[in-house]
């Protein structure tokens, strides 16, 4: 099977790549003398949520963590091939990896608030771009991002608690407020439910469909059932490769490759 | 229903585990049992230092005396009044002996302050000599001690008249080092104890975490910066007398600062203690979670404020433990001071960094080699004055760390 040498199945990639929000060619991920990533080219629509999943291993979270450049921390790491972001490459241009993860925001695993107030986490991003000149400014920005993380509800009266006094699935909801309180167009996430309880992940899946209005998202998920609901387009990534990419509901109805079947009827993964 | 084999399984590991809890709580015992001894024998020996026997004898200031300075011929005449039986030289001598040759300036001090008294007679508490002293605290008796009979007899017949007492020894924290034991104090070793941890917490702490964090956060993971880690760890084990040796070649054969002073202690003690601070401030930052970094790296923050925003202010309560602990260390060593001069005997309190000095363990370690009876119990004495240093700053470590302690 060589599936690298013939594009993903489906519709991965536009005909115009500028169209796409983000785009990529062609991406190989290496980690030392291994290769995590082989040759992957898709195109991420704007105002959709793509959902990126497989089995564990595949390099479906190596990807995502290519699009904000948060693998240039790792050091042995070493990225070949295009991406863009509204036509610029992220990689070769002037575009530095600080203004871009302003522009591409991200979601972990694992809720990750910072040991301090709730205010504050959320205030965080925008103090360190210089978002607001004044402090009404500010709290307008952790007001609202709240607002639309769906949190504000539950924490308008102890602002100066400890964001990690908050429950899990709170904790993941301040974590994406505290992303989206730097105006990102693009919010990746990885796996953002996968510590939370059902009806936690829920929320945060109710809240991923608000947020498709104003943001392009992409998710990682090991939950098929999640990826169903949530996304518009599906990628399904198998040992490093890009197999499938296409409408979610033709993806999990009507699956070109016998590995995406295989794989979404439970036979492996 | 268990079988008898799991039965007999499970007993012995059962006892297994009683047997390991009985050996952990005999160790802690012992443990404690040493630390109890230790602290009696030393408190047991060196409390009385903390009083000094006085002895009150009625002065009488006479003006031609005082105008020519001689306050210790106002003590002699003083004790001859007190004793006019005494006549013959070498008796005058013996009586005089009684008195601490540093009494003098205690009515000198009277008369600067109080001018007027020039002509008086007043009672005046003299500080009795170390040999006195010792019989009065009852660690000599007075036949075995160093006074003779007649000398024996005079301090018993100031004793019956209630002349003889003992009082808040102030000059042993105030005063230098001395000759007469009766004279000697802390005050210029803790000054001096103090200038070198000024020195070497100013230098070891900035430049400790400075590196810490380079090594940690910044430094590509490559074999110089393998090899750097490895030279640090085996600097930290280095014997202190080493270091003391090279601040002797380097501080002051090659850049020739003067010798015995605080700065170039400080020196040698930052150099001892600085590989402890970088590997107990690595061990700090390794320990904040890498999702805190991620999170802020993953909003847009520079490497710089990842570290100063949020691996810093975690790490702090690990990297303040370590300095301080580090330090504490430093306080008490004396070897690498030996080498560089801190052992002289120095009288005047140190005023600052390049006037000679000498520090607290040092002391310790130059009057444990007197052979006067009364330095036994100021080495005592002084060995509680450096517990006391090192339990304040391991209180003030414990205090840090709870004050900076977050959870996440």
């Amino acid at each position: 099977m060589n599936v690298a040498s013939k594009p993903a199945l489906g519709q991965a990639t536009l005909d115009d790549r500028r169209l796409a929000k983000v785009s990529a060619r062609d991406v190989d991920v290496f980690y030392g003398a291994k290769q995590a990533l082989k040759s992957v080219s898709i195109d991420i629509r704007p105002n959709e949520v793509t959902a990126l999943i497989g089995p564990s291993g595949c390099g479906k979270s190596t990807f995502l963590r290519c699009l904000n450049r948060m693998n240039d921390l790792i050091e042995s790491c070493r990225v070949v091939g295009s991406i863009w972001l509204d036509g610029e490459d992220i990689y070769t241009s002037g575009l530095d990896p600080v203004q871009l993860r302003a522009r591409v925001g991200m979601v972990f695993q694992k809720p990750n608030p910072f040991p301090k107030t709730i205010y504050d986490n959320v205030a965080y991003g925008p103090r360190i771009h210089g978002l607001s000149r004044s402090r009404a400014e500010l709290d307008e920005i952790v007001m609202t991002s709240l607002e639309k993380a769906g949190l504000i509800d539950e924490v308008k009266d102890r602002l100066q608690e400890q964001g990690t006094g908050l429950s899990g699935g709170q904790q993941q909801r301040l974590c994406i407020a505290r992303a989206i309180a730097v105006s990102p167009e693009v919010i990746l996430m990885d796996e953002p439910c996968s510590a939370l309880d059902p009806i936690a992940t829920a929320k945060v899946e109710e809240l991923i469909d608000e947020l498709r209005q104003r943001y392009t998202i992409v998710i990682v998920t090991h939950s098929m059932q999640q990826a169903a609901r949530v996304s518009q387009r599906t990628g399904f990534f198998h040992l490093g490769e890009l197999v499938e990419c296409g409408e979610t509901e033709q993806i999990f109805t009507n699956p070109r490759h016998k590995l995406t079947q295989g794989y979404i009827t439970g036979r492996f993964g | 229903m268990i079988d008898e084999r799991t039965a007999r399984r499970l007993a012995r590991r059962h006892a297994a585990e009683r047997r390991f809890k009985l050996y952990g709580m005999a160790s802690v015992a012992v443990a404690l049992a040493f630390l109890v001894a230790l602290l009696v024998t030393i408190v047991g020996k060196g409390y009385t230092a903390f009083a000094q026997t006085e002895i009150a004898v009625e002065v009488s200031f006479d003006a031609g005396a005082v105008k020519e300075g001689d306050f210790a011929g106002l003590v002699k005449s003083a004790l001859a009044a007190r004793f006019p039986e005494v006549t013959a030289r070498n008796e005058k001598r013996e009586l005089f002996g009684l008195i601490s040759s540093g009494a003098d300036r205690v009515l000198r001090d009277m008369v600067r302050d109080d001018p007027g008294l020039i002509g008086q007679r007043r009672v005046v508490t003299l500080l009795a000599s170390d040999d006195v002293d010792m019989v009065v605290k009852g660690h000599v008796t007075a036949e075995s001690g160093r006074l003779n009979a007649r000398q024996a007899e005079w301090l018993a017949s100031l004793r019956q008249a209630g002349a003889v007492s003992l009082g808040f020894n102030t000059t042993f924290f105030t005063a230098g080092d001395s000759r007469e034991p009766e004279l000697a104090g802390v005050g210029g070793a803790v000054v001096g104890s103090l200038l070198a941890m000024v020195v070497t917490l100013c230098l070891a702490f900035p430049l400790g975490v400075a590196t810490a964090v380079y090594l940690e956060e910044f430094a590509p993971k490559n074999r110089w910066t393998e090899l750097i880690e490895v030279n640090i760890n085996n600097l930290a084990a280095v014997p202190s007398i080493v270091f003391g040796l090279l601040g002797l070649a380097l501080f002051l054969n090659f850049l020739n600062m003067p010798r015995s002073a605080p700065l170039v202690g400080g020196l040698v003690l930052t150099l001892m203690s600085l590989p402890v601070i970088i590997i107990a401030s690595r061990a700090a930052l390794k320990a904040v979670p890498p999702s805190i970094r991620e999170a802020a790296r993953g909003l847009g923050a520079s490497r710089l404020q990842v570290v100063t925003h949020h691996v810093l202010p975690l790490a702090m309560p690990g990297i303040l433990t370590g300095t301080i602990i580090a330090t504490a260390h430093a306080i008490g060593e004396t070897a690498p001071l030996l080498m560089i001069g801190m052992v002289a005997f120095i009288v005047d309190i140190p005023a600052g960094f390049l006037d000679p000095a000498t520090v607290l363990p040092v002391q310790v370690y130059l009057w444990a080699d007197s052979p006067e009876r009364a330095f036994v119990e100021r080495t005592s004495a002084a060995i509680m004055i450096l517990l006391a240093f090192l339990a304040v700053m391991n209180l003030l470590a414990i205090v840090l760390r709870k004050k900076f302690e977050r959870r996440w």
